[in-house]
C-alpha cells in the first residue's frame, strides 16, 4: 500500500528526515517512535501533503502512485487521514457540519454519492456513541474550547466516519488522561481492518498497550534506526531511546 | 467546487448579456443627461407628482449645489462627474416590455437558471411585465390579498405619494433629512422609485416584504428611496437585496431608507447586498454610497439591521440607530466581505437619547486579494440617556498578505452611568486551519468558503433562513479566487 523510499526532506532549509525507507501493507500496524525532534510529525506532514516541506531526495508511492504530486485532498479522498497532535480550531462551524462537509467533499472527489444531512448524522452519532462523543459535542464548533481528550477523541470520530485506508496517527496518546487513553486506544483498535493499514506515531509505550502494533520502528535523527515486533516498543519503555539504540548506533559506525 | 468558474462565468456573461440585451430598448426612456431643476421637475412630471413633492425635491436640489462630496471615507475613486450620468432611466413603460418569457433571449434565461435565480424572480430581471404570466399574477395577488387583510400598506414610494401622501409627508425625510448628506440629499431630489411599508399597530406582518415580490422592483433605479413605518406593537422583517449579476460602469447606487419604529414595534432589516463589484483588475464595479437609518420614537421600540455586503466596488454606508424611546434597542449585524481591488467603509451609529436604550454591535470584516476593508463606528450617549448599555464587537479577518482591515471606533459619552463595551480583533486565516480542511477532504476553495462562514456564522444566524443560505453560497463565490 505504501512505499516510503530513500525519502528525504527539508523545511526552511533545514534537513529532518535524511532517508526513510517503509513499507506498510494492508491491515498491518506500525508505529513510530523516537524522541522529540526525530522527525516523527514531519513524516506524517509528508504522507498529508502539507505545504512548506520540500523532498529533496528519494520519494513516496501509495498503492503504486507518486503520492507526493497529489494535493491534500485528493490524498484524503484516496484514503489518507492524518490524526493531528494539535487539532486545529475551527470556530463557528459546528462538528456536525464539518463532518458532513468532509464525508461529502470526499464522496464527490471520488464519484460517489452525497450523503443527505440525515445519512451523515446517522452515521456520526453511531461512531460518536462508541466514543462516549454527546450529540451536545458535535454541535460545538470544531475544536474550540475542548479539553485534550475531547480532540483526540474528535480526531478518532472523524477517523472511524472518513473510513480512510491509510490512516496516520500522531501522537494521538499525548494529553490523554488513562480513561481517555483506553477510549482512543480502543476506539483505533475497533477500526482495525484487512484493508486498512495505521501508522501509529508515540513517544509512549502507553498507547501500544492498547494497539497492539504489529511492527515498531524507532525513528532518530530523521532515520529509522531499528525496526522490529511489539517487543521493541518494551524494550524502549525499559531502556530508553539512548539504550535501545545504542546497538543500531553500534552497528552504523561500524 | 467544481460549478464555482462555472458560477462567475455565468455572472460575467449575464452582466453582458443584461447590458447589451437592454440599454437600446430602454434608451427612450431615459431623461437627457445631466442635473438641473428642470431635470428634477422632469423626474415629479413624470410621475405626476403632487406640488410639495416638487418642492421638497427642489429645496433638495438647490441644498445639494451648496454641499461638497465629503471626502472623510477610507475609500479612494476618481472624481465622479454628476452632469455626466442619466438620473431618470425608468421605468421602462409595459408597452416596451416582452409580454412572455418566449420573448425574452433564451441565452439570458439560461444563465439565470444556472444562477439558480428563481423563476419569477428571472422574469422580473428579464424585465417581463409579471402581471403577463399566470403563475406570477396568482402568486402575487395571493401575497397582496394578505398583506392587505392585515392592514399592511406596502407599495412603491410612488404610489404612496399618490395614495398615502399624509403619511409620505409626515415620515419622507423625518429621519434622513433632505440636507442631510452630500448623497442623500442628492437622492431626495431625484429619486427615482422605491418602496414604501406600512404596519399598523398591533400586526405582525404575515410575511417577510421583499422587494422580490413587488412588480416593479426590479425597475428602481439607483437612487432609491424606502420609507417603513412599524406603528405600536407592530412587528415586520424586510429583506432587501439582489444577487443579480449587473455589470456596468462605475455606477453610483445612492439609496436612502429610512426606518421609524414606534411604542413596542419592531422592524428588522436585511440586506444581502452583490452589486457588481468590478473585475480582478478594478475596472467597473457599483458605487455603493447609501444613507441608512432608523429611528427608535417609542418605548421599547427595537431596529435590527443585518448586512452581508459581499458585492460593489465600493461599499459606504452606516445603517444607523437614533434610540430615542426608552428602553429602546438597536442591533447591528454586519458582514463585509472584499476581494480583489474592492473597497468598503461601512459600519454603523448608535445614537442613544432615551433612557435604557441598549446597542449590539456585531461587525465581520473579511478582506482578501489587494481590498481594504474599514469598520467606522460611532456609539454616542447623550446625557439623558440614564442606564445606556452598548456592546460593540468587530473582527476582521486577513486573507492573504495584501489586503488591509482598518477598525475606527468613535465612543462618545455623556452620562455616566452608561456602559460601553468594545472588543476588537484582527486575524490572518492560518495555515493550520486550511491545511486541516484540506486533510479531511475539502478543497482550498470550499475550506476557505468554511472557514469564514464559520467566521460570521453570529451575524449569519440573524437572516432569515433562505436569505442565510443564499448570503453562505455568495461567501464562497465571492472569495474565489483569494487563496493559491
Amino acid at each position: 500500500m505504501l512505499e516510503i523510499k530513500d525519502l528525504h526532506v527539508s523545511a526552511g532549509g533545514q534537513e529532518i528526515l535524511r532517508g526513510i525507507n517503509l513499507v506498510v501493507n494492508a491491515g498491518e500496524v506500525h508505529a513510530i517512535m523516537g524522541p522529540n525532534g526525530s522527525g516523527k510529525s514531519t513524516l506524517s506532514y509528508i504522507l498529508a501533503g502539507r505545504p512548506g516541506y520540500e523532498i529533496t531526495k528519494g520519494g513516496v508511492r501509495y498503492f503504486g502512485e507518486d503520492l507526493t504530486v497529489l494535493a491534500p485532498e485528493v490524498r484524503a479522498a484516496r484514503g489518507i487521514f492524518l490524526g493531528f497532535q494539535y487539532p486545529v480550531e475551527i470556530p463557528g462551524v459546528a462538528t456536525m457540519t464539518f463532518l458532513k462537509h468532509a464525508i461529502n467533499a470526499q464522496r464527490k472527489s471520488r464519484g460517489e454519492e452525497e450523503l443527505d444531512a440525515m445519512g451523515v448524522m446517522k452515521l456520526v452519532q453511531r461512531e460518536a456513541g462508541k466514543l462516549k462523543i454527546s450529540a451536545d459535542m458535535l454541535k460545538r464548533p470544531v475544536n474550540a474550547g475542548f479539553s485534550g481528550g475531547e480532540k483526540k477523541r474528535c480526531e478518532i470520530l472523524q477517523m472511524a466516519v472518513l473510513q480512510p485506508l491509510l490512516a496516520v496517527l500522531d501522537e494521538t496518546d499525548s494529553g490523554l488522561d488513562v480513561d481517555a487513553l483506553r477510549l482512543v486506544g480502543d476506539g483505533i483498535t475497533g477500526l482495525r481492518a484487512p484493508d486498512r493499514a495505521m501508522l501509529v506515531i508515540t513517544h509512549y509505550q502507553r498507547l501500544l498497550d492498547h494497539i497492539i502494533p504489529d511492527f515498531v520502528h524507532v525513528l532518530a535523527d530523521g532515520k529509522i534506526q531499528r525496526s522490529g515486533g511489539k517487543d521493541l516498543a518494551l524494550e524502549l519503555d525499559r531502556d530508553g531511546y539512548g539504550g535501545a539504540l545504542e546497538p543500531a548506533r553500534a552497528t552504523a559506525k561500524a | 467546487m467544481s460549478a464555482r468558474p462555472e458560477t462567475i462565468a455565468a455572472v460575467e456573461e449575464a452582466g453582458e448579456t443584461y447590458k447589451h440585451g437592454f440599454i437600446t430598448e430602454i434608451e427612450s426612456e431615459y431623461a437627457p443627461k445631466g442635473l438641473s431643476e428642470d431635470i428634477v421637475r422632469f423626474i415629479s412630471a413624470k410621475k405626476n407628482e403632487p406640488e410639495w413633492m416638487l418642492e421638497w425635491r427642489l429645496r433638495a436640489y438647490r441644498r445639494w449645489l451648496t454641499m461638497k462630496e465629503p471626502g472623510w471615507a477610507r475609500v479612494d475613486f476618481p472624481q465622479i462627474d454628476y452632469q455626466d450620468a442619466y438620473y431618470y432611466a425608468a421605468p421602462k413603460g409595459f408597452g416596451s416590455r416582452p409580454k412572455t418569457l418566449d420573448e425574452v433571449d433564451p441565452e439570458l434565461l439560461r444563465t439565470y437558471e444556472k444562477l439558480g435565480i428563481p423563476l419569477n424572480e428571472r422574469m422580473l430581471l428579464a424585465g417581463v411585465a409579471v402581471d403577463a404570466v399566470f403563475d406570477s399574477v396568482s402568486v402575487v395577488t395571493t401575497f397582496k390579498d394578505k398583506l392587505h387583510e392585515a392592514g399592511v400598506i406596502f407599495c412603491s414610494i410612488s404610489e404612496a405619494v399618490q395614495d398615502h401622501p399624509e403619511m409620505v409627508k409626515k415620515y419622507l425625510g423625518s429621519v434622513v433629512p433632505y440636507a442631510d448628506n452630500f448623497h442623500a440629499t442628492l437622492n431626495s431630489a431625484v429619486f427615482s422609485d422605491g418602496t414604501f411599508v406600512y404596519i399598523p399597530p398591533g400586526v405582525r406582518c404575515p410575511m417577510e416584504l421583499s422587494t422580490y415580490f413587488r412588480i416593479n422592483a426590479a425597475n428602481t433605479g439607483q437612487f432609491e428611496r424606502t420609507l417603513i413605518i412599524a406603528d405600536r406593537g407592530s412587528y415586520v422583517s424586510y429583506l432587501e437585496g439582489c444577487t443579480a449579476p449587473m455589470r456596468d460602469e462605475n455606477q453610483l447606487h445612492a439609496a436612502v431608507v429610512e426606518l421609524v419604529v414606534l411604542d413596542d414595534a419592531e422592524i428588522k432589516y436585511s440586506t444581502v447586498q452583490n452589486w457588481y463589484p468590478g473585475d480582478k483588475q478594478g475596472r467597473g464595479g457599483i458605487y455603493n454610497f447609501v444613507t441608512k437609518r432608523g429611528a427608535c420614537r417609542g418605548r421599547n421600540s427595537k431596529i435590527s439591521w443585518t448586512q452581508v455586503e459581499t458585492g460593489s466596488a465600493i461599499t459606504w454606508k452606516y445603517p444607523s440607530c437614533i434610540l430615542q424611546g426608552d428602553n429602546s434597542v438597536g442591533e447591528f449585524y454586519s458582514i463585509a466581505i472584499t476581494n480583489n481591488h474592492q473597497q468598503a467603509d461601512t459600519g454603523t451609529k448608535m445614537i442613544h437619547l432615551g433612557r435604557n436604550t441598549t446597542s449590539r454591535i456585531v461587525a465581520k470584516g473579511i478582506s482578501a486579494g489587494g481590498s481594504q476593508s474599514t469598520y467606522r463606528g460611532l456609539v454616542s450617549i447623550h446625557p439623558k440617556a440614564e442606564g445606556a448599555r452598548n456592546h460593540t464587537q468587530c473582527d476582521s479577518l486577513l486573507i492573504g498578505d495584501k489586503c488591509g482591515a482598518h477598525t475606527v471606533p468613535y465612543i462618545e459619552v455623556r452620562n455616566p452611568s452608561a456602559q460601553v463595551e468594545h472588543e476588537a480583533t484582527t486575524s490572518k486565516l492560518s495555515e493550520e486551519q486550511l491545511f486541516y480542511c484540506r486533510q479531511r477532504g475539502l478543497d482550498a476553495e470550499s475550506a476557505v468558503a468554511l472557514l469564514v462562514n464559520g467566521f460570521c456564522r453570529e451575524v449569519l444566524q440573524h437572516l432569515p433562513m433562505e436569505f442565510a443560505v443564499e448570503a453562505q453560497k455568495l461567501v464562497g463565490v465571492s472569495l474565489e479566487g483569494s487563496v493559491g
